[in-house]
């Protein structure tokens, strides 16, 4: 089977129409125009929806209503676009709506710049706009990982309800790497998605009683316990979704904890530590919601220490703090705004940290 | 006996929250009158706005959906997207309509998007206490203008509809009112076109509606209704203002 070079966006964009998406609706940004784009040409050929929306928000809750009529709908932007999402993003999770939102990451904040970042990793893990809801959160590290994701995505979405979000960065979105499952299906029709497994889902009440898509709950204690079930669900999404992957953990003194293109980076350094004998390995969240919070909490047991490595000022560190509890040191090395860590400084710090020259430097 | 009058099936038989003589619970019943006349039923698909009508869906007896305020054009767009043999209309406040939303429903008419708006223009923000609306007229008092809108601190009056009918997009928009039985008879017809045109593919259509909030205009029912006739078709005349 030949390889396909292919740019993660469009992948990602390839992968949804695969996966049955049939509404997309966006606004142009960069570092991902490529998938508004890729969206364009694929669902005007397969037959489904593409609207090229006058403003995010406008695209959120076009998607919203896509979704509450059954559909596998889909969205995409960058930074300072998913904070306008935000607002549909919060009623999506509110009426327990699927649907899958694509954040390529870039500098912030505010407009900040078009360089790769990982700094909306509060605002995706957190909830980010209003209220108590969690979305789940996909962080690809490599352009084909993009593509199994982005179908997992769209299944996540549907079974529990609940917009999925994709995060990416600039780096992801832009790079051209060889792709093997994309060439049997590219330019394939849209997977036909059965929608009669969402009894929930508007589609005008023939024989049944009407459906109705709220998140307005007035009534003494509804929303309480509206609260409660979606909760309840952040729980069995909890238990069940957490991936990741290891490398040498098992034998690893110090534990390097990176998602997405950082990972990457480390991954170079980690080998090169390796052949000077170093025993440094590493932890990648797949899922950064639900993050990989017992598997942390093992590898706490034999570990000397971790470190934390990301494109932001050092916002991941909070969540293997929560997990390592205090039990062993944490240290960070971050580069905000669109910096990118490079090999070597990570490199030196893993040295640092295992030869304890200057453990106190670089603790947080 | 032969009956003459009953409740819209449409309609269900539910204890209203509006106050009285509000002009929502009459566009809710036109709406649902013409529904069951047209025999849609079935096939509506409804998007409530955020405003008073925010639980619309507790009186119709169809499928409904919520919309954050102002993005209900967008919904309705996503719903119609997916299901274009059904037929799906939002019914948005002034606030909804002119204020937050005013990108989205220009965008949508513009859009030609094949769906009807009902637009119930009461001139304030009846739910969150009766505040300056797009719409509100010059000198009128609310609770954000004391003193009355003043043009040089608050802007004009917002023709929203008319601002409208200049899109291409928009293929039918008519202004009506709530205020006599007259008019409210013209105004289920221009809802029963709105919806016609819907199901014959035409396109656009909105329907804005001029009704009274004796609550926050401070009036009596009636009065609120000759104010509508008196004073605010003067600023928003009656009528076909596009039929394409
Ligand atoms: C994003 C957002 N901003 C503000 C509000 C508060 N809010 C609720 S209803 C409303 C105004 C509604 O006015 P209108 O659309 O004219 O409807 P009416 O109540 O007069 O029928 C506002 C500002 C909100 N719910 N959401
Ligand atoms: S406040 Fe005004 S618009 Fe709201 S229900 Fe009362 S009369 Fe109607």
């Amino acid at each position: 089977m030949a390889k396909i070079m292919m740019c993660g966006n469009e992948v990602i964009g390839e992968a949804a129409v695969h996966a049955g998406c049939t509404f997309y609706a966006g606004y142009p940004i960069t570092p991902q125009n490529e998938l508004t784009q890729y969206m364009a040409s694929r669902m005007t050929e397969s037959g489904g929806t593409f609207i090229q929306a006058e403003s995010e928000l406008a695209a959120i809750n076009s998607v919203f209503g896509a979704a509450a009529a059954g559909a596998r709908a889909m969205t995409s932007s960058s930074s300072p676009g998913i904070s306008l999402k935000q607002e549909g993003i919060s009623y999506l999770a509110a009426c327990q709506l699927p649907a899958v939102i694509v954040n390529m990451m870039r500098g912030g904040p505010g407009l900040g710049n078009i360089a790769p970042s990982q700094a909306d990793y509060f605002q995706a893990t957190r909830g980010g706009g209003h209220g108590d809801y969690r979305t789940i959160v996909l962080a690809p590290s490599a352009v084909e990982e993009a593509w199994h994701l982005t179908h997992l995505a769209f299944d996540l979405a549907d079974e529990y309800r609940n917009p999925v979000l994709i995060l990416g960065d600039g780096i992801l979105g832009q790079m051209m790497e060889p792709i093997e499952v994309v060439r049997k299906h590219l330019h394939g029709k849209i997977a036909n998605h059965d929608m009669r497994h969402k009894p929930w889902a508007l589609t005008g009440c023939k024989g049944r009683k009407p459906n109705v898509i709220r998140s307005l709950y007035l009534g003494e204690g509804e929303l309480e316990e509206l609260n409660r079930l979606l909760q309840m669900k952040y729980d069995r999404v909890k238990s069940k979704e957490v991936r990741f992957e290891s490398l040498y953990t098992e034998d690893s003194d110090l534990v390097v904890v990176a998602y997405g293109t950082t990972s990457r980076i480390v991954r170079s350094a980690i080998s090169k530590a390796r052949q000077e004998r170093l025993h440094v390995g590493m932890l990648r969240p797949v899922t950064l919601w639900p993050f990989p919070e017992a598997e942390l909490q093992k590898l706490a047991k034999r570990a000397k220490a971790f470190l934390v490595v990301e494109m932001s000022a050092g916002q991941m560190v909070d969540d293997v703090k929560l997990s390592v509890l205090g039990k062993k040191p944490i240290h960070f090395y971050g580069r905000a705004g669109g910096g990118i860590p490079t090999e070597e400084a990570i490199l030196d710090i893993i040295r640092d940290i295992l030869r304890a020259k200057s453990r106190n430097k670089v603790r947080v | 006996m032969k009956k003459i009058f009953e409740r819209p099936k449409s309609l269900r038989d539910v204890p209203t929250h509006y106050c009285a003589g509000c002009g929502h619970s009459l566009a809710h019943r036109l709406i649902c009158e013409v529904i069951d006349e047209l025999g849609i039923r079935e096939d509506v698909i409804a998007v409530c706005p955020v405003g008073c009508a925010v639980i619309a869906y507790e009186y119709w007896d169809f499928d409904c959906s919520e919309a954050a305020h102002g993005r209900t054009p967008c919904v309705a767009t996503g719903i119609k997207r997916i299901h274009p043999d059904k037929i799906v209309f939002s019914y948005q406040g002034d606030g909804d309509l002119a204020a937050i939303g005013t990108a989205e429903i220009i965008h949508t008419a513009n859009r030609g998007e094949n769906i009807t708006v009902i637009f119930i223009n009461n001139g304030v923000y009846g739910m969150t206490n009766g505040q300056m609306a797009p719409t509100t007229m010059i000198g009128q008092r609310t609770s954000t203008t004391p003193l009355g809108r003043d043009i040089t601190r608050d802007g004009y009056p917002l023709k929203i509809t008319e601002l409208l009918a200049q899109l291409p997009g928009s293929r039918y928009v008519e202004r009506v009112s709530v205020d006599t039985p007259a008019n409210v008879i013209k105004a289920k017809a221009a809802i029963k076109k709105a919806f016609k045109n819907q199901i014959d593919k035409k396109g656009f259509s909105l329907v804005e509606v001029l009704s009274p909030c004796p609550t926050y205009w401070g009036l009596s029912p009636k009065d609120a209704c000759m104010r509508i006739s008196g004073e605010m078709t003067k600023e928003y005349p009656l009528g076909v203002i596009k039929d394409t």
